[in-house]
């Protein structure tokens, strides 16, 4: 069998039938990794042994008629970011060499020890989440399967690219400033960043706290309304989480839209966003009224100030919740011990945190300064309640969103990783969501020229995944290029 | 002379542990660490382990709301929790999970006193607010912190809740900070949220300033009867360094408990920059007025309210009343003791309550003990008093018990251990007066002279009979010695 091939869901209809050996798929996907992620690099580790070992206790649960959970027996991919009991987790820093948590995250509680999903392994990412591109991992770059010159986009494109490239049928991610919807368009697949609070974030390891939020990353919409079944709800353990009534979103995306009223933000169809991306978007959107959907025009008139206050927020949060690492009780020490207790710390982080990394805990922590508390930080609060007002206002008069993903497709390895104020420009459509802590989707809705996926992004109000999934449903089922596989391969490399 | 040059100004940030507490302010984690193995009350969250997050113990809420109602605090409806950022070993997040009142923070209560009386003159110690913060990691040094080769820490007490009490710089002296301090620790133990007895369960920093002048602020006071030494070390370091012609400087210093002088730390030229911002991953916290009144309702009876009562059911003067209520457990004694014999009357209540206030409580003091640490029953103190009421032992007699009293032998099985009834066999103090008279010519013949060396005789008895004499009778006998001797009239 070929992972390509199927969509979660049908993967558990073959299992449920006894189609299919559970160990067939974790070999599969093995031998799919073992096959290209040496050109991939989707990974940065394995449990390979464990997995397989699991695959044959469930298949003995399957021919002995065990009850079996939601997502039994299909190969999970985690982003090195959440946390695994016993597993490395390491944010893809040196800084965290070695780390093994004591504990699991909500969502791997929920996925893997409740409801069945096999962890394959933990996907490579931008250092502490921090980029566009996942060239900023202390493993080296990842590499877009639709070309491999091409970044994956970041932060998790190791999970989007293991899903992309038929190595793992579910993928975690988290989304700061778009780092889940980001890869998902660049590499062609579904990304699902839930609203703040829908997910616990527990076992997450933070980058902006006020901001980060894991969801999923997978082939197709349908996949994701599982997915998102099994890891909502209120967590006693994140305070952030909230407790509102999670719908069962595989019956709601069946639905039809044709009471939908979708708002089209101007602003996000902008100078910046590529000619071609723009018109495979407003391709979807005609899409979408020929489905019955009504389309308005909305406007969110502060989206420019959105990237300044994206990244003064985010970094401020980052330069408190990156204090913490010092090498003295986890992670890598430096080697020279010479000195005193800071002297020591002082270099353990100096050596092993990334430029990008040091560069935002340098701004952050300067931002946060006295003197600079308000004119900084403060400021972009304010900024930041703003961008929600006019999301608010945007929502008296819609019920979802449509608008591209990201304003261009994948660019080349190298090609802005110099350049942190043009890689960070990129997040002009998928930050403000995060700044006002809503539910978005990507889905893939074309490609260019140069045969690249373009992203289609539906922005929901606050709860509201049942409606942007239920549109991504109707439309991808409507467009039908889920099912285009990918040249992976073929002559790269 | 030099107080009137200078005014003292004294600022007070107390810190105390919630120990009543069952968990620690944000986990799981039990409080109650003291005596357990190093590293043993921890978990990701109270260790800071990457991906853990806090969640508030309501508790502490609850305590903390205690505390202000008995501090007559304003309490805010909503607050927030703040990080206040800084590097060092103690703190494993890189930050302290506080609150803060400024740059739109609030603390948790804000303003309260405390009345305290110094001389029969009443001030109120005015409190600029009090806030919840957690306690940091614990470190232990081999030896002192200077020479030790390396810093051990324990985390079992990283997360425990923490009660910072901030007061307006208004209090005068050290004796006012003692009296201050005296009071803040009976309202904690009356509102059962904290045992200050407990070791490291008090941290105390004083900022302290002569009028005119720069302040200091001295760190690392680590119980009550400190901050009196510290303050008073300070002042006069700086009166001294003023008398010198020299300028104080802002700054920060240690007090060095066993040493007892304060060293310089830093210089406080520039206010610590700790980066003070909100806490995300803890929504603000509401507090109804529903749920002040449920626990001012539930609130129980303060020193203040318990000393009043007290003058009017036992007819105590103030100042009885007043000492006598400061420590709980010494208050609850007293009532359960006089209460306990429906013989005692007001003149018993102020001899059980003397009993207590001076033997006990001096006894206790002088073995740095609190009454719950000894095996001492209120029967055996009602015993005290009618033994003494009945003329069956002398007072002298009744406190050399203590030791066996605190042992928690009754009264009458220790008199018989010991042999110890009053002496009032007339013959055997005649017989002892008059060796007594012979074997002291000189005092007697100073008895011509000062009718107080009678005493210095009756001692001389009374060292005979190890204080079993009674004194009524043997002063009646050396009285009559001497007349027939015609020593006196």
């Amino acid at each position: 069998m070929e992972l390509g091939n199927y969509t979660a869901h049908e993967l558990i209809e073959k299992i449920r039938a006894k189609d299919i050996r559970i160990s067939e798929i974790l070999q599969s996907s093995f031998d799919r990794i073992d096959e290209i992620d040496k050109f991939i690099h989707s990974f940065v580790n394995y449990s390979k042994e464990k997995a397989l070992k699991i695959a044959k206790q469930y298949d003995n649960r399957i021919k002995n008629n065990k009850k079996i959970g939601k997502l039994f027996g299909l190969p999970l991919a985690n982003k090195d970011l959440i946390c695994l009991k016993d597993f490395p987790t390491t944010c893809c820093s040196k800084i965290l060499e070695g780390f093994k948590p004591p504990y699991n995250a909500f969502v791997i509680e929920r996925l893997v020890e409740q409801e069945g999903a096999i962890h394959i392994g933990n996907t490579n990412m931008d250092e502490f989440a921090m980029g566009s591109s996942t060239e900023s991992s202390c493993y080296g770059p990842t590499y877009n399967p639709w070309d491999l010159k091409r970044v994956p986009g970041g932060s998790s494109g190791g999970s989007a690219t293991a899903i992309a490239s038929g190595q793992a049928m579910l993928a975690l991610g988290s989304d700061t400033g778009g780092s889940i919807r980001c890869p998902a368009s660049f590499c062609g697949v579904v990304g699902l960043k839930p609203t703040y609070g829908r997910i616990s974030r527990y076992g997450l390891i933070a980058f902006a706290n006020s901001l980060d939020q894991i969801g999923s990353i997978t082939k197709c919409v349908r996949d994701a309304a599982l997915m998102l079944e099994v890891i909502s709800g209120k967590d006693p353990l994140d305070s952030t989480s909230i407790d509102i009534k999670v719908d069962n979103y595989t019956e709601e995306i069946e639905k039809s839209i044709d009471k939908k009223v979708l708002g089209i933000p101007n602003e996000f169809f902008g100078e910046g966003v590529n000619s071609t991306v723009k018109k495979s978007v407003e391709k979807a959107i005609n899409k979408l009224e020929g489905l019955g959907a009504t389309t308005i025009e909305i406007t969110i008139p502060h989206l420019e100030y959105t990237v300044a206050t994206y990244y003064l927020i985010c970094m401020c949060e980052a330069s408190s919740n990156l204090a913490r690492y010092d090498g003295i009780r986890y992670g890598k020490i430096t080697d020279d011990l010479s000195g005193d207790v800071f002297d020591v710390i002082g270099k353990t982080r100096g050596e092993n945190f990334g430029p990008e990394v040091r560069r935002r805990i340098f701004l952050g922590t300067y931002a946060l300064s006295a003197g600079y508390y308000d004119m900084y930080y403060l400021k972009a609060l304010k900024a930041r309640s703003l961008i929600k007002q006019d999301f608010m206002n945007a929502f008296k008069k819609c019920d979802s969103i449509c608008c591209p993903t990201m304003p261009i497709t994948a660019f080349k390895i190298g090609e802005l990783i110099n350049n942190p104020l043009q890689m960070y420009t990129i997040d002009i459509l998928t930050c403000p969501v995060n700044l006002v802590g809503l539910p978005a989707l990507s889905i893939p809705c074309g490609f260019d020229n140069n045969n690249l996926p373009i992203g289609f992004q539906i922005i929901g109000d606050y709860f509201d995944e049942k409606g942007i999934l239920n549109i991504g449903y109707q439309l991808e089922q409507e467009l039908g290029i889920y099912r285009k596989k990918h040249p992976i391969i073929k002559g790269g490399a | 002379m030099s107080n009137q040059n200078h005014k003292i100004m004294i600022g007070l940030e107390v810190h105390i542990q919630l120990t009543n507490l069952k968990s620690k302010l944000f986990c799981d984690c039990s409080n109650d660490y003291r005596g357990a193995e190093p590293n043993t009350h921890v978990c990701p969250i109270c260790l800071g382990l990457p991906g853990s997050l806090p969640v508030l113990n309501k508790e502490a809420v609850e305590f903390a709301t205690r505390l202000a109602i008995a501090l007559d605090c304003r309490i805010n409806h909503q607050f927030w929790f703040y990080r206040k950022n800084y590097h060092y070993p103690d703190l494993p997040k890189g930050f302290q999970i506080s609150q803060y009142n400024k740059a739109g923070g609030k603390a948790f209560a804000d303003g309260g006193k405390i009345t305290i009386k110094i001389n029969n003159h009443k001030k109120d110690i005015l409190l600029n607010r009090i806030h919840l913060e957690e306690d940091p990691a614990r470190l232990v040094h081999k030896g002192s912190i200077a020479t030790s080769p390396y810093t051990l820490v324990d985390y079992n007490r990283s997360g425990v809740c923490l009660i910072e009490i901030v007061t307006e710089p208004i209090i005068n002296s050290p004796e006012e900070a003692r009296e201050f301090l005296k009071q803040l620790k009976s309202i904690v133990q009356y509102s059962e949220i904290s045992n200050l007895d407990l070791q490291g369960s008090v941290r105390v920093d004083a900022n302290i300033s002569l009028k005119g002048h720069e302040r200091s602020e001295a760190k690392n006071i680590n119980s009550f009867k400190e901050v009196e030494r510290a303050l008073r070390h300070e002042i006069v370091r700086q009166k001294n360094i003023i008398k010198r012609g020299k300028s104080l400087i802002l700054e920060t210093r240690h007090w060095d408990e066993k040493r007892r002088i304060t060293i310089s730390l830093r210089k406080k030229e520039f206010e610590a920059d700790y980066r003070y911002f909100p806490e995300q991953d803890l929504p603000p916290i509401e507090i109804d007025d529903e749920f002040i009144d449920k626990v001012r309702n539930e609130l129980p009876e303060m020193p203040s309210e318990r000393s009043h009562r007290l003058i009017r059911e036992y007819d105590l003067s103030e100042f009885d009343s007043d000492n006598l209520v400061l420590d709980k457990n010494i208050a609850n004694f007293f009532e359960d003791g006089v209460n306990s014999d429906p013989s005692f009357g007001p003149n018993e209540y102020k001899q059980f309550c003397n009993w207590l206030m001076n033997t006990i409580l001096g006894w206790l003091n002088e073995h740095n003990m609190t009454i719950n640490d000894t095996k001492l029953y209120t029967k055996q103190v009602v015993d005290l008093v009618n033994y003494v009421k009945e003329g069956r032992i002398t007072t002298k007699i009744a406190k050399s018990l203590m030791v066996d009293l605190m042992q928690g032998d009754s009264v009458s099985k220790i008199l018989e251990k010991k042999g110890k009834a009053r002496i009032s066999d007339q013959k055997i103090i005649e017989q002892l007066s008059r060796e007594t008279i012979e074997e002291n010519p000189k005092i007697v013949e100073d008895c011509t002279k000062n009718s107080k060396a009678i005493e210095a005789l009756i001692g001389r008895v009374m060292k005979k009979t190890r204080g079993q004499a009674d004194p009524w009778i043997t002063r009646q006998i050396i009285l009559k010695l001497l007349r027939k001797m015609e020593m006196i009239d």
